[in-house]
Protein backbone atom coordinates (compact mmCIF):
# COMPACT_ATOMS: atom_id res chain seq x y z
CA UNK A 1 0.00 0.00 0.00
CA UNK A 2 1.00 3.22 -0.89
CA UNK A 3 0.80 6.01 0.53
CA UNK A 4 0.93 5.39 4.17
CA UNK A 5 2.09 8.51 5.47
CA UNK A 6 -1.02 10.22 3.56
CA UNK A 7 -3.27 8.52 5.52
CA UNK A 8 -5.20 9.83 8.89
CA UNK A 9 -4.87 8.17 12.76
CA UNK A 10 -8.26 6.69 12.07
CA UNK A 11 -7.16 5.20 8.37
CA UNK A 12 -3.81 3.60 10.02
CA UNK A 13 -5.81 2.24 13.21
CA UNK A 14 -8.56 0.46 11.08
CA UNK A 15 -6.14 -0.41 8.41
CA UNK A 16 -4.26 -1.81 11.22
CA UNK A 17 -6.82 -3.74 12.68
CA UNK A 18 -8.11 -5.07 9.48
CA UNK A 19 -4.56 -6.69 8.87
CA UNK A 20 -4.56 -4.42 5.56
CA UNK A 21 -0.94 -2.91 7.30
CA UNK A 22 1.12 -3.91 10.15
CA UNK A 23 2.54 -1.85 12.63
CA UNK A 24 5.77 -2.65 10.89
CA UNK A 25 4.80 -1.17 7.18
CA UNK A 26 3.85 1.38 9.00
CA UNK A 27 6.27 2.49 11.34
CA UNK A 28 8.70 2.12 8.37
CA UNK A 29 6.98 4.40 6.44
CA UNK A 30 7.04 7.44 8.93
CA UNK A 31 10.38 6.57 9.67
CA UNK A 32 11.61 6.87 6.33
CA UNK A 33 9.92 10.33 5.66
CA UNK A 34 11.09 11.26 8.81
CA UNK A 35 14.43 10.46 7.04
CA UNK A 36 13.98 12.55 3.83
CA UNK A 37 12.73 15.56 5.97
CA UNK A 38 16.33 16.51 8.28
CA UNK A 39 15.82 19.97 6.72
CA UNK A 40 12.37 20.95 8.70
CA UNK A 41 14.35 20.26 11.54
CA UNK A 42 11.32 18.65 13.49
CA UNK A 43 13.19 16.76 15.33
CA UNK A 44 15.48 17.04 18.26
CA UNK A 45 15.94 13.61 19.29
CA UNK A 46 14.72 10.13 17.26
CA UNK A 47 14.58 6.81 18.37
CA UNK A 48 13.83 5.26 14.84
CA UNK A 49 16.04 1.80 15.87
CA UNK A 50 13.79 0.82 18.61
CA UNK A 51 10.47 2.33 17.16
CA UNK A 52 11.44 -0.59 14.36
CA UNK A 53 12.09 -3.18 16.71
CA UNK A 54 8.61 -2.64 19.05
CA UNK A 55 6.44 -2.38 15.86
CA UNK A 56 7.71 -5.86 14.86
CA UNK A 57 7.41 -6.92 18.23
CA UNK A 58 3.78 -5.81 18.25
CA UNK A 59 2.78 -7.79 14.75
CA UNK A 60 4.41 -10.83 16.57
CA UNK A 61 1.52 -10.97 18.37
CA UNK A 62 -0.68 -8.03 17.76
CA UNK A 63 -3.49 -6.51 20.23
CA UNK A 64 -6.42 -4.54 18.19
CA UNK A 65 -8.35 -4.20 20.57
CA UNK A 66 -6.13 -1.54 21.17
CA UNK A 67 -7.22 2.13 20.62
CA UNK A 68 -3.45 3.20 18.87
CA UNK A 69 -2.50 -0.61 17.98
CA UNK A 70 1.31 -0.33 16.49
CA UNK A 71 0.84 3.09 15.66
CA UNK A 72 4.20 4.96 15.32
CA UNK A 73 4.11 8.97 16.97
CA UNK A 74 6.83 11.58 17.85
CA UNK A 75 5.72 13.82 20.64
CA UNK A 76 7.28 17.19 21.54
CA UNK A 77 10.27 17.54 23.68
CA UNK A 78 8.33 18.71 26.67
CA UNK A 79 7.24 15.35 27.64
CA UNK A 80 9.63 13.00 29.95
CA UNK A 81 10.38 10.07 28.14
CA UNK A 82 11.95 7.28 30.59
CA UNK A 83 15.48 6.47 28.93
CA UNK A 84 14.66 8.99 26.25
CA UNK A 85 16.62 12.25 26.17
CA UNK A 86 14.24 14.78 26.88
CA UNK A 87 14.88 18.67 26.74
CA UNK A 88 12.85 21.47 26.53
CA UNK A 89 14.75 22.81 23.91
CA UNK A 90 17.06 23.57 26.06
CA UNK A 91 21.03 23.36 26.65
CA UNK A 92 20.00 23.51 30.55
CA UNK A 93 18.73 20.04 29.70
CA UNK A 94 21.06 18.68 26.55
CA UNK A 95 22.22 15.83 28.55
CA UNK A 96 18.98 15.15 30.56
CA UNK A 97 17.77 11.32 30.42
CA UNK A 98 14.34 11.17 32.91
CA UNK A 99 13.95 8.38 34.79
CA UNK A 100 10.25 8.25 34.55
CA UNK A 101 7.69 8.82 32.05
CA UNK A 102 5.16 11.40 31.97
CA UNK A 103 1.31 10.28 32.39
CA UNK A 104 0.03 11.69 29.05
CA UNK A 105 2.70 9.81 27.43
CA UNK A 106 2.58 6.33 29.33
CA UNK A 107 -1.18 6.69 28.42
CA UNK A 108 -0.26 6.72 24.71
CA UNK A 109 1.85 3.52 24.82
CA UNK A 110 -0.66 1.88 26.82
CA UNK A 111 -2.96 1.91 23.99
CA UNK A 112 -0.18 0.31 21.71
CA UNK A 113 1.75 3.34 20.37
CA UNK A 114 5.08 3.82 19.83
CA UNK A 115 7.67 6.51 20.55
CA UNK A 116 9.42 7.45 17.23
CA UNK A 117 11.44 10.43 18.72
CA UNK A 118 11.23 13.97 20.28
CA UNK A 119 9.93 16.59 18.28
CA UNK A 120 11.42 20.29 18.64
CA UNK A 121 9.86 23.41 20.12
CA UNK A 122 10.89 26.65 21.39
CA UNK A 123 13.44 26.21 24.71
CA UNK A 124 10.77 25.57 28.08
CA UNK A 125 7.98 26.39 25.65
CA UNK A 126 8.73 30.16 25.32
CA UNK A 127 7.91 31.25 22.29
CA UNK A 128 5.44 31.97 18.86
CA UNK A 129 7.47 30.99 16.28
CA UNK A 130 10.11 28.01 17.58
CA UNK A 131 12.96 30.36 16.74
CA UNK A 132 13.95 29.98 20.68
CA UNK A 133 15.01 26.26 20.85
CA UNK A 134 18.13 25.60 20.96
CA UNK A 135 18.71 22.65 18.47
CA UNK A 136 17.20 25.68 15.78
CA UNK A 137 14.06 27.32 14.11
CA UNK A 138 11.82 24.66 12.44
CA UNK A 139 10.96 24.98 8.72
CA UNK A 140 6.99 24.94 7.83
CA UNK A 141 6.04 22.09 5.16
CA UNK A 142 3.78 25.20 4.22
CA UNK A 143 6.74 27.14 2.79
CA UNK A 144 10.62 27.49 3.20
CA UNK A 145 11.66 29.94 5.62
CA UNK A 146 8.23 30.14 7.10
CA UNK A 147 7.90 29.70 11.02
CA UNK A 148 5.73 26.65 11.89
CA UNK A 149 4.91 29.18 14.97
CA UNK A 150 5.14 27.75 18.48
CA UNK A 151 6.04 26.72 20.57
CA UNK A 152 5.09 23.21 19.43
CA UNK A 153 6.22 24.30 16.39
CA UNK A 154 8.33 20.75 15.57
CA UNK A 155 4.82 19.07 16.27
CA UNK A 156 3.12 21.33 14.14
CA UNK A 157 5.74 20.54 11.27
CA UNK A 158 5.95 17.08 11.96
CA UNK A 159 2.06 16.41 11.52
CA UNK A 160 1.37 18.87 8.31
CA UNK A 161 4.22 17.50 6.36
CA UNK A 162 3.12 13.82 7.52
CA UNK A 163 6.22 12.87 9.47
CA UNK A 164 3.79 11.21 12.37
CA UNK A 165 0.07 10.36 11.93
CA UNK A 166 -0.96 12.73 15.52
CA UNK A 167 0.94 13.99 17.28
CA UNK A 168 0.96 15.70 21.29
CA UNK A 169 2.07 19.59 22.19
CA UNK A 170 1.68 21.42 25.00
CA UNK A 171 -0.54 25.08 25.20
CA UNK A 172 0.54 27.72 27.87
CA UNK A 173 -1.11 30.77 25.63
CA UNK A 174 -1.77 29.44 22.86
CA UNK A 175 1.21 26.80 21.45
CA UNK A 176 -1.08 24.09 19.99
CA UNK A 177 -3.63 26.29 18.38
CA UNK A 178 -1.15 28.90 16.48
CA UNK A 179 0.96 26.59 15.36
CA UNK A 180 -2.40 24.01 14.11
CA UNK A 181 -3.22 27.28 12.46
CA UNK A 182 0.05 28.10 10.89
CA UNK A 183 0.52 24.90 9.00
CA UNK A 184 -3.34 24.08 8.32
CA UNK A 185 -3.86 21.13 11.00
CA UNK A 186 -6.51 20.72 13.91
CA UNK A 187 -5.10 21.32 17.25
CA UNK A 188 -6.62 21.07 20.75
CA UNK A 189 -6.42 23.08 23.91
CA UNK A 190 -8.03 20.73 26.51
CA UNK A 191 -9.65 22.17 29.64
CA UNK A 192 -7.21 22.84 32.74
CA UNK A 193 -6.97 19.83 34.48
CA UNK A 194 -8.18 17.46 31.99
CA UNK A 195 -5.14 15.95 30.96
CA UNK A 196 -2.08 15.57 33.70
CA UNK A 197 1.00 17.77 33.94
CA UNK A 198 2.76 15.15 35.49
CA UNK A 199 6.02 14.83 33.88
CA UNK A 200 5.75 17.77 30.90
CA UNK A 201 8.64 20.42 32.00
CA UNK A 202 7.14 23.14 33.32
CA UNK A 203 6.76 26.50 32.33
CA UNK A 204 3.35 28.30 33.67
CA UNK A 205 1.73 25.68 36.22
CA UNK A 206 -1.55 27.75 36.19
CA UNK A 207 -1.88 27.54 32.49
CA UNK A 208 -0.41 24.79 30.94
CA UNK A 209 -1.83 21.56 29.42
CA UNK A 210 -1.27 18.93 27.28
CA UNK A 211 -3.38 18.65 24.06
CA UNK A 212 -3.34 16.57 20.66
CA UNK A 213 -2.79 17.62 17.13
CA UNK A 214 -3.68 16.51 13.74
CA UNK A 215 -4.55 16.05 10.43
CA UNK A 216 -8.35 16.09 11.25
CA UNK A 217 -10.95 16.47 14.05
CA UNK A 218 -11.61 12.92 14.10
CA UNK A 219 -8.18 11.94 14.97
CA UNK A 220 -7.47 15.14 17.24
CA UNK A 221 -11.08 13.58 19.02
CA UNK A 222 -9.47 10.20 19.30
CA UNK A 223 -6.10 10.75 20.56
CA UNK A 224 -7.69 13.32 23.28
CA UNK A 225 -9.85 10.43 24.78
CA UNK A 226 -6.41 8.60 25.14
CA UNK A 227 -4.66 11.26 27.04
CA UNK A 228 -7.16 12.75 28.89
CA UNK A 229 -7.06 10.92 32.69
CA UNK A 230 -7.36 11.94 36.12
CA UNK A 231 -4.11 11.54 37.69
CA UNK A 232 -3.52 11.65 41.46
CA UNK A 233 0.18 12.76 40.86
CA UNK A 234 -1.15 16.04 39.09
CA UNK A 235 -2.54 17.57 42.13
CA UNK A 236 -4.59 20.32 39.93
CA UNK A 237 -5.73 17.37 37.86
CA UNK A 238 -9.74 17.10 37.64
CA UNK A 239 -11.67 13.87 38.33
CA UNK A 240 -14.54 14.00 36.03
CA UNK A 241 -16.35 11.97 33.84
CA UNK A 242 -14.45 11.74 30.57
CA UNK A 243 -16.08 10.93 27.27
CA UNK A 244 -15.46 8.59 24.58
CA UNK A 245 -14.79 11.49 22.32
CA UNK A 246 -14.54 9.53 18.94
CA UNK A 247 -17.00 7.59 19.68
CA UNK A 248 -19.76 10.18 20.54
CA UNK A 249 -18.32 12.93 17.75
CA UNK A 250 -21.44 14.01 15.82
CA UNK A 251 -21.54 16.60 13.58
CA UNK A 252 -25.24 17.59 14.10
CA UNK A 253 -24.75 20.60 15.96
CA UNK A 254 -28.10 22.19 15.05
CA UNK A 255 -29.57 24.61 17.59
CA UNK A 256 -26.35 25.29 18.92
CA UNK A 257 -25.81 28.80 20.15
CA UNK A 258 -22.46 30.24 19.36
CA UNK A 259 -21.12 33.65 20.12
CA UNK A 260 -19.55 35.53 18.38
CA UNK A 261 -17.37 38.54 20.63
CA UNK A 262 -16.91 41.69 18.99
CA UNK A 263 -14.14 42.65 21.03
CA UNK A 264 -11.70 40.03 18.85
CA UNK A 265 -12.11 42.43 15.28
CA UNK A 266 -8.72 44.26 16.71
CA UNK A 267 -7.13 47.16 15.08
CA UNK A 268 -4.88 46.34 11.99
CA UNK A 269 -6.53 42.82 11.55
CA UNK A 270 -6.19 41.51 7.61
CA UNK A 271 -9.37 41.76 6.29
CA UNK A 272 -8.96 38.23 4.98
CA UNK A 273 -8.93 37.24 8.95
CA UNK A 274 -11.98 39.19 8.45
CA UNK A 275 -13.35 37.81 5.91
CA UNK A 276 -12.55 34.09 6.87
CA UNK A 277 -14.56 34.91 10.19
CA UNK A 278 -17.09 35.58 8.45
CA UNK A 279 -17.13 32.57 6.51
CA UNK A 280 -17.23 30.32 9.64
CA UNK A 281 -20.14 32.31 10.77
CA UNK A 282 -22.07 31.27 7.50
CA UNK A 283 -21.11 27.71 8.23
CA UNK A 284 -22.35 27.43 11.81
CA UNK A 285 -25.61 29.08 10.16
CA UNK A 286 -25.30 26.12 7.34
CA UNK A 287 -25.14 23.63 9.92
CA UNK A 288 -27.89 24.29 11.94
CA UNK A 289 -26.77 26.21 14.73
CA UNK A 290 -27.34 29.61 15.55
CA UNK A 291 -24.69 32.86 16.21
CA UNK A 292 -25.22 35.38 18.42
CA UNK A 293 -23.08 38.65 19.25
CA UNK A 294 -21.50 39.25 22.54
CA UNK A 295 -19.40 40.81 24.50
CA UNK A 296 -15.98 40.01 26.24
CA UNK A 297 -15.28 43.30 27.67
CA UNK A 298 -11.66 42.55 28.85
CA UNK A 299 -10.58 40.83 26.03
CA UNK A 300 -7.79 43.33 25.66
CA UNK A 301 -6.22 42.74 28.58
CA UNK A 302 -5.75 39.45 28.57
CA UNK A 303 -2.08 40.02 26.80
CA UNK A 304 -0.79 42.06 29.61
CA UNK A 305 -2.21 39.70 32.28
CA UNK A 306 -0.68 36.92 30.76
CA UNK A 307 2.84 38.33 30.31
CA UNK A 308 2.71 38.52 34.27
CA UNK A 309 1.36 35.70 35.54
CA UNK A 310 3.39 33.60 32.67
CA UNK A 311 6.75 34.51 33.42
CA UNK A 312 6.13 35.05 37.40
CA UNK A 313 5.22 31.25 37.25
CA UNK A 314 7.81 30.51 35.12
CA UNK A 315 10.71 32.38 37.56
CA UNK A 316 9.58 29.97 40.27
CA UNK A 317 9.56 26.82 38.11
CA UNK A 318 12.70 27.25 36.36
CA UNK A 319 14.72 28.04 39.95
CA UNK A 320 15.15 24.24 39.98
CA UNK A 321 17.96 24.45 37.41
CA UNK A 322 20.76 25.10 39.20
CA UNK A 323 23.25 23.29 37.89
CA UNK A 324 23.17 20.72 40.73
CA UNK A 325 20.47 18.38 40.42
CA UNK A 326 20.24 17.51 36.99
CA UNK A 327 21.36 19.40 33.21
CA UNK A 328 24.43 21.50 32.03
CA UNK A 329 26.54 23.14 34.99
CA UNK A 330 29.01 26.08 33.87
CA UNK A 331 32.25 26.15 36.14
CA UNK A 332 32.40 28.99 38.45
CA UNK A 333 34.64 30.32 41.33
CA UNK A 334 32.01 29.51 43.75
CA UNK A 335 28.85 28.11 44.64
CA UNK A 336 26.62 31.30 43.60
CA UNK A 337 28.81 32.13 40.62
CA UNK A 338 28.42 28.51 39.57
CA UNK A 339 24.87 29.01 39.29
CA UNK A 340 24.59 32.57 38.29
CA UNK A 341 27.14 31.27 35.33
CA UNK A 342 24.90 28.07 34.43
CA UNK A 343 21.72 29.76 34.65
CA UNK A 344 23.48 32.87 32.37
CA UNK A 345 24.84 30.22 29.58
CA UNK A 346 22.20 27.19 29.94
CA UNK A 347 19.36 29.81 28.95
CA UNK A 348 18.55 31.29 25.88
CA UNK A 349 17.78 34.98 25.38
CA UNK A 350 13.81 34.73 25.32
CA UNK A 351 14.13 32.39 28.83
CA UNK A 352 16.28 34.69 30.38
CA UNK A 353 13.72 37.96 29.17
CA UNK A 354 10.98 36.24 30.92
CA UNK A 355 12.73 34.70 33.99
CA UNK A 356 13.61 38.71 34.58
CA UNK A 357 10.32 39.91 34.23
CA UNK A 358 8.82 37.15 36.97
CA UNK A 359 11.12 37.99 38.82
CA UNK A 360 10.66 41.41 39.02
CA UNK A 361 6.99 41.24 39.16
CA UNK A 362 7.00 39.09 42.17
CA UNK A 363 10.50 41.40 43.91
CA UNK A 364 9.44 43.13 46.66
CA UNK A 365 7.58 46.28 46.41
CA UNK A 366 6.46 45.48 43.35
CA UNK A 367 3.67 41.97 43.92
CA UNK A 368 0.57 44.04 45.03
CA UNK A 369 1.54 46.44 41.81
CA UNK A 370 1.56 43.81 39.05
CA UNK A 371 1.28 39.74 40.30
CA UNK A 372 -1.38 40.77 42.25
CA UNK A 373 -3.35 43.03 39.71
CA UNK A 374 -2.73 40.73 37.24
CA UNK A 375 -4.86 38.18 39.18
CA UNK A 376 -7.59 40.21 40.10
CA UNK A 377 -7.71 41.09 36.18
CA UNK A 378 -7.68 37.06 35.75
CA UNK A 379 -10.92 36.82 37.61
CA UNK A 380 -12.54 39.78 35.59
CA UNK A 381 -11.59 37.32 32.14
CA UNK A 382 -12.59 34.80 33.14
CA UNK A 383 -16.22 35.98 34.69
CA UNK A 384 -16.73 37.78 30.70
CA UNK A 385 -16.69 33.98 29.66
CA UNK A 386 -18.99 32.85 32.77
CA UNK A 387 -21.35 35.71 32.17
CA UNK A 388 -21.13 34.69 28.01
CA UNK A 389 -21.94 30.97 28.52
CA UNK A 390 -25.08 32.12 30.21
CA UNK A 391 -26.13 33.00 26.45
CA UNK A 392 -24.06 30.56 24.80
CA UNK A 393 -22.91 27.57 24.68
CA UNK A 394 -19.79 28.04 22.42
CA UNK A 395 -17.72 30.95 20.75
CA UNK A 396 -15.87 31.29 17.39
CA UNK A 397 -13.16 33.61 16.97
CA UNK A 398 -10.39 33.80 14.44
CA UNK A 399 -7.00 31.50 15.90
CA UNK A 400 -4.34 33.99 14.97
CA UNK A 401 -4.48 37.86 13.70
CA UNK A 402 -2.55 36.58 10.64
CA UNK A 403 -0.77 33.98 8.78
CA UNK A 404 1.93 32.42 9.26
CA UNK A 405 5.20 34.64 8.98
CA UNK A 406 9.34 34.54 7.81
CA UNK A 407 11.67 33.32 9.95
CA UNK A 408 13.40 35.93 11.68
CA UNK A 409 10.74 38.34 10.88
CA UNK A 410 9.78 39.10 14.44
CA UNK A 411 12.71 38.30 16.56
CA UNK A 412 13.89 41.83 17.21
CA UNK A 413 10.38 42.99 18.81
CA UNK A 414 9.43 40.89 21.85
CA UNK A 415 5.79 42.84 21.85
CA UNK A 416 4.81 42.12 18.19
CA UNK A 417 5.70 38.50 18.87
CA UNK A 418 3.30 38.32 22.02
CA UNK A 419 0.72 39.54 19.85
CA UNK A 420 0.36 36.42 18.24
CA UNK A 421 -1.58 35.01 21.22
CA UNK A 422 -3.80 37.45 21.40
CA UNK A 423 -6.57 35.55 20.66
CA UNK A 424 -5.29 32.16 22.22
CA UNK A 425 -4.27 33.37 25.68
CA UNK A 426 -7.80 34.20 27.10
CA UNK A 427 -8.60 30.79 27.28
CA UNK A 428 -5.65 29.39 29.15
CA UNK A 429 -6.06 32.55 31.48
CA UNK A 430 -9.72 30.62 31.76
CA UNK A 431 -9.21 27.58 31.81
CA UNK A 432 -11.05 26.73 29.12
CA UNK A 433 -10.95 24.18 26.10
CA UNK A 434 -10.25 25.43 22.91
CA UNK A 435 -9.66 23.85 19.62
CA UNK A 436 -8.17 25.82 16.01
CA UNK A 437 -9.56 24.14 12.99
CA UNK A 438 -8.09 25.00 9.41
CA UNK A 439 -10.49 26.79 7.45
CA UNK A 440 -8.59 28.99 4.41
CA UNK A 441 -6.04 30.20 2.44
CA UNK A 442 -4.74 33.77 2.51
CA UNK A 443 -3.50 35.25 -0.58
CA UNK A 444 -0.25 33.67 0.04
CA UNK A 445 -1.83 30.28 0.43
CA UNK A 446 -1.38 30.07 4.03
CA UNK A 447 -3.28 28.50 6.02
CA UNK A 448 -5.59 30.48 8.31
CA UNK A 449 -7.51 29.05 11.48
CA UNK A 450 -10.66 29.49 13.35
CA UNK A 451 -11.09 29.12 16.97
CA UNK A 452 -13.79 27.22 18.58
CA UNK A 453 -13.92 28.02 22.28
CA UNK A 454 -15.76 25.50 25.06
CA UNK A 455 -17.33 25.85 28.73
CA UNK A 456 -15.33 23.76 30.97
CA UNK A 457 -15.70 20.00 30.57
CA UNK A 458 -17.32 20.50 27.51
CA UNK A 459 -14.41 19.29 25.16
CA UNK A 460 -17.15 16.68 23.27
CA UNK A 461 -19.28 20.14 22.31
CA UNK A 462 -16.39 22.05 20.73
CA UNK A 463 -15.01 18.97 18.79
CA UNK A 464 -18.70 18.37 17.72
CA UNK A 465 -19.47 21.99 16.37
CA UNK A 466 -15.22 21.52 14.50
CA UNK A 467 -16.68 18.39 12.82
CA UNK A 468 -19.23 19.72 11.73
CA UNK A 469 -17.51 22.44 10.27
CA UNK A 470 -14.49 20.29 8.83
CA UNK A 471 -17.26 18.81 6.51
CA UNK A 472 -18.52 22.21 5.64
CA UNK A 473 -14.79 24.03 5.08
CA UNK A 474 -13.57 20.97 3.09
CA UNK A 475 -10.07 22.34 3.57
CA UNK A 476 -7.19 21.28 1.40
CA UNK A 477 -3.55 21.51 2.77
CA UNK A 478 -1.00 22.47 -0.19
CA UNK A 479 1.96 20.26 0.80
CA UNK A 480 4.28 20.54 -1.76
CA UNK A 481 7.32 18.16 -0.25
CA UNK A 482 9.73 21.37 -1.48
CA UNK A 483 12.15 20.01 1.49
CA UNK A 484 12.34 16.74 -0.05
CA UNK A 485 12.90 18.06 -3.71
CA UNK B 1 7.93 53.90 34.08
CA UNK B 2 11.60 53.09 33.43
CA UNK B 3 14.07 50.41 34.74
CA UNK B 4 17.64 51.44 34.89
CA UNK B 5 20.77 49.46 34.68
CA UNK B 6 20.83 49.01 38.37
CA UNK B 7 17.14 47.26 38.33
CA UNK B 8 18.53 44.91 36.14
CA UNK B 9 21.14 44.39 38.31
CA UNK B 10 19.40 43.73 41.01
CA UNK B 11 17.04 41.58 39.45
CA UNK B 12 19.81 39.23 37.43
CA UNK B 13 20.84 39.21 41.12
CA UNK B 14 17.60 37.74 42.79
CA UNK B 15 17.35 35.24 39.57
CA UNK B 16 20.56 34.39 39.90
CA UNK B 17 21.64 34.77 35.80
CA UNK B 18 24.84 36.53 35.79
CA UNK B 19 24.29 39.45 32.59
CA UNK B 20 27.40 41.24 31.27
CA UNK B 21 27.20 44.91 30.42
CA UNK B 22 25.42 44.63 26.94
CA UNK B 23 23.35 41.82 27.88
CA UNK B 24 22.12 44.25 30.81
CA UNK B 25 21.56 47.10 28.46
CA UNK B 26 19.65 44.52 25.63
CA UNK B 27 17.38 43.55 28.33
CA UNK B 28 16.58 47.13 29.87
CA UNK B 29 14.79 47.70 26.34
CA UNK B 30 12.95 44.96 25.70
CA UNK B 31 11.69 44.93 29.83
CA UNK B 32 10.63 48.57 29.04
CA UNK B 33 9.13 47.53 26.17
CA UNK B 34 7.00 44.60 27.72
CA UNK B 35 6.37 46.64 30.73
CA UNK B 36 4.77 50.04 28.58
CA UNK B 37 2.49 47.16 27.27
CA UNK B 38 1.71 45.94 30.58
CA UNK B 39 0.71 49.28 32.10
CA UNK B 40 -1.99 49.20 30.24
CA UNK B 41 -3.83 46.81 32.86
CA UNK B 42 -3.90 50.18 35.43
CA UNK B 43 -6.72 51.57 33.37
CA UNK B 44 -8.65 48.92 35.12
CA UNK B 45 -10.36 49.98 38.48
CA UNK B 46 -9.93 46.43 40.47
CA UNK B 47 -10.03 47.21 44.27
CA UNK B 48 -12.86 44.74 45.09
CA UNK B 49 -12.16 42.13 42.68
CA UNK B 50 -11.06 38.89 44.63
CA UNK B 51 -7.59 37.44 42.86
CA UNK B 52 -7.82 34.75 41.20
CA UNK B 53 -5.61 31.98 42.53
CA UNK B 54 -6.31 29.07 40.87
CA UNK B 55 -8.46 27.88 37.81
CA UNK B 56 -9.68 24.55 39.04
CA UNK B 57 -11.81 25.45 41.53
CA UNK B 58 -11.61 22.27 43.72
CA UNK B 59 -10.17 21.58 47.60
CA UNK B 60 -7.08 19.18 46.98
CA UNK B 61 -7.55 15.60 47.35
CA UNK B 62 -6.02 14.17 50.47
CA UNK B 63 -4.37 10.65 50.29
CA UNK B 64 -2.82 8.39 52.60
CA UNK B 65 1.05 9.28 53.62
CA UNK B 66 2.60 6.06 51.74
CA UNK B 67 5.78 5.84 50.17
CA UNK B 68 5.53 4.89 46.99
CA UNK B 69 9.10 5.36 45.41
CA UNK B 70 11.58 2.91 47.01
CA UNK B 71 14.87 2.70 46.88
CA UNK B 72 15.33 5.26 43.66
CA UNK B 73 18.48 6.98 44.98
CA UNK B 74 20.67 5.77 41.91
CA UNK B 75 17.85 7.50 39.32
CA UNK B 76 17.73 10.80 41.28
CA UNK B 77 21.39 11.31 41.18
CA UNK B 78 21.53 9.72 37.85
CA UNK B 79 21.58 13.27 36.21
CA UNK B 80 23.69 15.17 38.31
CA UNK B 81 26.54 16.72 36.52
CA UNK B 82 29.13 15.57 39.68
CA UNK B 83 28.27 13.40 42.36
CA UNK B 84 30.01 11.28 44.67
CA UNK B 85 28.61 8.12 46.11
CA UNK B 86 25.12 8.95 47.41
CA UNK B 87 25.55 13.02 47.37
CA UNK B 88 25.67 15.91 44.97
CA UNK B 89 28.81 17.65 44.76
CA UNK B 90 28.99 21.76 44.55
CA UNK B 91 31.76 23.64 44.80
CA UNK B 92 33.28 24.53 48.45
CA UNK B 93 30.58 26.49 50.45
CA UNK B 94 32.58 26.31 53.60
CA UNK B 95 35.71 27.46 54.02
Amino acid sequence: MSDITKQSLTELVENIKNKKLSSTDVTKAFIDRSEKSEKLNAYITNDFTSALDKAKKFDQKPNLDLKLPGIPMAVKDLFCTKDIKTTAGSKILNNFVPTYESTVTENIWNEGAILLGKLNCDEFAMGSSNETSFFGNVQSPIDKNLVPGGSSGGSASAVAGQLTPVTIGTDTGGSIRQPASFTGIVGLKPTYGSCSRYGIVAFASSLDQAGPMAQNVKDCALLHEVISSYDPKDSTSIDFKRNHYSKELTNNIKGKKIGIPKEYRVDGMPKEIEDLWQKGTQYIKDCGAETIDISLPNTSYALPTYYIVAPAEASSNLARYDGVKYGFRAKGENLIDMYEKTRSEGFGAEVQRRIMIGTYVLSSGYYDAYYLKAQKVRRLIKNDFDEAYKKVDAILTPSTPSSAFKIGEKTNDPVSMYLNDIFTVPVNLAGLPGISIPAGHDAKGYPLGLQIIGKAFDEQNILNIAYAMEEKINFKNKITDWWIK
Amino acid sequence: MSIDLKTIKHISKLARISVDQQRAEKLAGDLNSIFDFIEKLNELKTDNVEPLTSIAETTLKLRSDEVKSKNIREQIIKNSPQNNEDYFVVPKVIE
